[in-house]
């Protein structure tokens, strides 16, 4: 199980929660089961988030593995100049 | 690879300071950059600007410059493709309006003639009637009540009904509960802040060359920052497959963030398509400030709580950036990164994106930053002092470490802010004696670095020296640091390697130059690439030597054998296998292709020392020292460039750049004479200290710095200018006037 940290703007549409528990190997599937549980957080992750795990951001990708009791953090995409 | 073995890491070349390699093309005037190139038949382009703040556009006739003698194209919004969403959409939006102009500036139309002055003389004969629309060009008149809506449409889902409508987008974060942590405070201290729209103020305009071909196909030259970007929006603008476009990245005079997208590019192709010539578009510099993206202006509201001991109980923020008329202003950016430097349990923070009738505004370093620092570490400078705090102790107090939880998020690995204060601390400007009227400021900054898609390859000729490719434009001496990378795996010396900079026919797909993740990802890419060809160098010495490929190891450009079975033989260098690789095996080249994750965050202290003439209010800043964490510093020379250039700009960005509009909502200094960048004769030399707190996740512990240094010093500037003027400077830029204006009233005021 992965515990995800919500940003705070995105709990309005996760009942209210700061994090999500759901079942997820790596961050495709933990998006896609964010999206299956509160469907109102599809918008904000189809126009692309960040992921931090365990400190480190993955800045847009989906094949990273998430390890069992990982600190996950859902981020809004990085950007940079 | 762990960090303390990172530390103990000995290189032959990487920290040395080589003369770079496009040094004498650029001291020649040989480089080309975007301007630089012609072709036969070549046409040359033009912009239909509105002189409207708002307006909609009821007719463009065009007839009129269709006559003129030596037009060859003329297109309008129609000539781009339809059916856009997202992105795609806003960048069309800006660069050829479609039924409003959203600014002053906004391009109408644009014409191919076969002269430079043919071309400018037809874009006078293109008749628009437009329909005045009121405008709004300030971020607080905005959102106040009676200020036009400038696009409802672009509202995003979670900004809360209630809010005007000119805010469209909503981000929040943070941790705790912060009545909690204020509630726990001494003291509490809450202030707005305001910075304006400053332009990135790249030296090199924006200029390109265009040739679509009837077969569908095209060739495009441009300055950028990205060409693969380049390549992917002009072929979605134009409606055609991305592969049928080849772009090829020119020398760039400066991006700074701006060159992460297009302006003219896709317009040069819709003429070159039009005319079936080739089609050359240079933009002026009133051009380039009128619809080029500043950055942000911004409004912020900072509130933090303290216990006399210095310890932040909580922050809280609201950050409001204006991204002109698109919704594209990266108020996120301030609410994650301004107190992400410190350990704070209570923490709370807003960004709201608002739309007004100005350009839209492009990434400038650390895109949003600067401006939501500018405010939080000025009221910790303020708490400092109130409390009789040394500014530096209180930061070090509250530092974010190893194991600290961000407020945005995360929870660090090693970084290295500590490192950088204590530096800061220790250095001899923070104990020389200031003298009257003259103020020290102090602040640190912090931003995320990033990976992104890389592609890198090698070959390796006969005569042993070596042509890496790489796909990202160097803005900042990066070929010098590829080099430096690729010599230090393959041991061979800085200079029998050449760096290319590929077209995107010739090498898989890369991002942009941008995110300070060029020295990170691209020359991980090069370690790899590099380590692949020793590899394949290895595998033929063990064919010389007739034992395993894995009882080889490549070591300082040699072929050695390895361990107590693999026999004795003279180690082969890099030379020598490179000449018989024909017969061996065939070429060997080396490629790696990724998006490596791992990019460290970066983390910088400044110091400042301003003097300002109590007579005119003008402020001159007398020292300045930059303390930043790079990881470790590949080519010092070019990481201190980084450093210095984001000390300058964001001096200039304190001091002396605004964009001015008027009552009428038109920009009023189109030119570098009114737009004041600082040059070198207002400045002194930008001291610089490189702190070397490797980061785990690249293989020479390298870090991104090409933006954590302009995120500290409008903060910093403020600081010593507030401590010299004896006023907290809460507005930018903090120009003579205001500033004497506010030792003469004791306070900031508009």
């Amino acid at each position: 199980m992965v515990e995800v940290q919500l940003w705070a703007s995105l709990q309005s549409y996760a009942e209210g929660q700061k994090v999500v528990t759901v079942e997820a190997r790596n961050i495709r599937e933990m998006l896609a089961a964010l999206v299956a549980r509160h469907p109102g957080l599809k918008v904000f992750i189809d126009e692309g988030v960040s992921v931090a795990i365990n400190g480190e951001i993955y800045a847009d990708s989906l094949v990273e593995p998430i390890p069992e009791g990982a600190e996950v953090v859902l981020m809004q995409r990085l950007r940079g100049g | 690879m762990a960090f303390d073995q990172q530390k103990d890491q000995q290189f032959k070349y990487i920290g040395t300071r080589p003369k770079r390699q496009d040094g004498i093309d650029k001291v020649t005037g040989q480089a080309k950059y975007g301007a630089d190139t012609y072709q036969a038949g070549m046409l040359h382009g033009s912009i239909v600007r509105s002189p409207h703040a708002h307006a909609r556009i009821l007719k463009i006739d065009t007839s009129e410059a269709e006559a003129l003698d030596g037009v060859k194209a003329i297109v309008t919004r129609a000539d781009f493709a339809t059916g856009l969403t997202g992105e795609n959409w806003n960048i069309l939006e800006n660069i050829m309006a479609d039924k409003r102009a959203l600014y002053d500036g906004h391009a109408l139309a644009a014409i191919a003639a076969t002269s430079p002055l043919i071309a400018r003389d037809a874009a006078k004969l293109v008749k628009v009637e437009y329909e005045p629309l009121p405008h709004v060009t300030d971020i607080v008149d905005a959102i106040s009540g009676g200020a036009p809506i400038i696009r409802e449409s672009s509202i995003e889902a979670n900004v809360p009904e209630g809010y005007h409508k000119n805010i469209c987008r909503r981000f929040e974060c943070g941790k705790g509960d912060v009545e909690v942590g204020f509630g726990e405070a001494d003291l509490i201290v809450e202030r707005d802040f305001f910075t304006e729209a400053t332009h990135q103020g790249y030296i090199e305009p924006h200029a390109c060359l265009a040739h679509m071909t009837p077969d569908g196909k095209g060739e495009l030259w441009c300055t950028t920052q990205g060409h693969y970007n380049v390549q992917r929006i002009c072929a979605a603008l134009l409606g055609i497959e991305t592969s049928q476009l080849k772009v090829t990245a020119s020398e760039i005079g400066g991006g700074f963030g701006a060159k992460t997208t297009v302006f003219i590019d896709p317009v040069a192709c819709a003429l070159s398509r039009k005319a079936n010539r080739p089609v050359k578009m240079v933009m002026n510099r009133s051009e380039v400030l009128r619809a080029t993206g500043p950055a942000s202006s911004s409004w912020s509201t900072v509130k933090v709580g303290m216990k006399k001991d210095g310890t932040i109980t909580a922050a809280q923020g609201t950050y409001r950036l204006q991204g002109g008329a698109f919704p594209s202003a990266p108020s996120e950016s301030p609410a994650q990164v301004t107190f992400a430097p410190y350990d704070i349990e209570h923490a709370e923070m807003v960004g709201l994106s608002v739309l007004t009738n100005r350009p839209k505004q492009a990434a400038y370093r650390a895109p949003g930053a600067p401006m939501g620092v500018f405010a939080s570490e000025q009221v910790l400078d303020e708490m400092a002092h109130e409390l009789g705090i040394d500014p530096i102790d209180l930061r070090l107090k509250n530092a974010a470490k190893e194991g600290t939880k961000g407020v945005h998020g995360p929870t660090y690995k090693r970084i290295g802010l500590i490192e950088t204060l204590e530096a800061a601390k220790a250095h001899p400007h923070y104990s020389i004696p200031l003298k009257e009227n003259q103020g020290r400021g102090v602040a640190c900054g912090f931003w995320f670095n990033f990976g992104g898609s890389t592609s890198v390859s090698m070959a390796l000729s006969e005569d042993g020296s070596v042509a890496l490719s790489i796909g990202t434009p160097d803005i900042g001496g990066s070929r010098a640091s590829m080099a430096l990378m690729a010599a230090e795996v393959l041991g061979i010396p800085y200079e029998d390697i050449r760096v290319t900079i590929a077209d995107t026919a010739s090498l898989g797909y890369n991002d942009n130059t941008h995110g300070s993740r060029v020295t990170y990802a691209v020359g991980l890419a090069t370690i790899e690439a590099c380590k692949s060809a020793t590899q394949e160098l290895c595998k033929r010495a063990a064919g010389e030597w007739g034992i395993d490929p894995e009882a080889v190891e490549w070591e300082d450009g040699y072929a050695r054998p390895s361990g107590p079975n693999a026999g004795s033989f003279e180690p082969l260098s890099l030379k020598q296998l490179a000449a018989k690789m024909t017969q061996t095996g065939g070429p060997i080249n080396g490629h790696f292709e990724a998006s490596p994750q791992t990019a460290g965050p970066g983390f910088a202290t400044h110091l400042v020392d301003v003097e300002v003439d109590p007579e005119t209010g003008k402020s001159t800043v007398i020292r300045y020292t930059v303390v930043m964490d790079a990881g470790k510093a590949i080519h010092p020379d070019y990481v201190e460039g980084q450093m210095q250039g984001g000390a300058v700009q964001g001096i200039g960005w304190a001091l002396n750049e605004e964009y001015v509009y008027g009552e009428d909502g038109r920009l009023q200094n189109t030119v570098f004479l009114d737009y004041r960048v600082p040059v070198a004769s207002d400045l002194p030399m930008i001291d610089c200290v490189i702190i070397e707190v490797p980061n785990p996740g690249h293989p020479f512990g390298v870090r991104g710095v090409g933006e954590t240094s302009i995120v500290p010093p409008l903060a910093a500037v403020a600081n010593a200018v507030s401590a010299a003027s004896g006023v907290r400077q809460t507005r930018l830029p903090m120009s003579p006037p205001r500033v004497l204006k506010s030792m003469k009233e004791g306070k900031v005021v508009g």
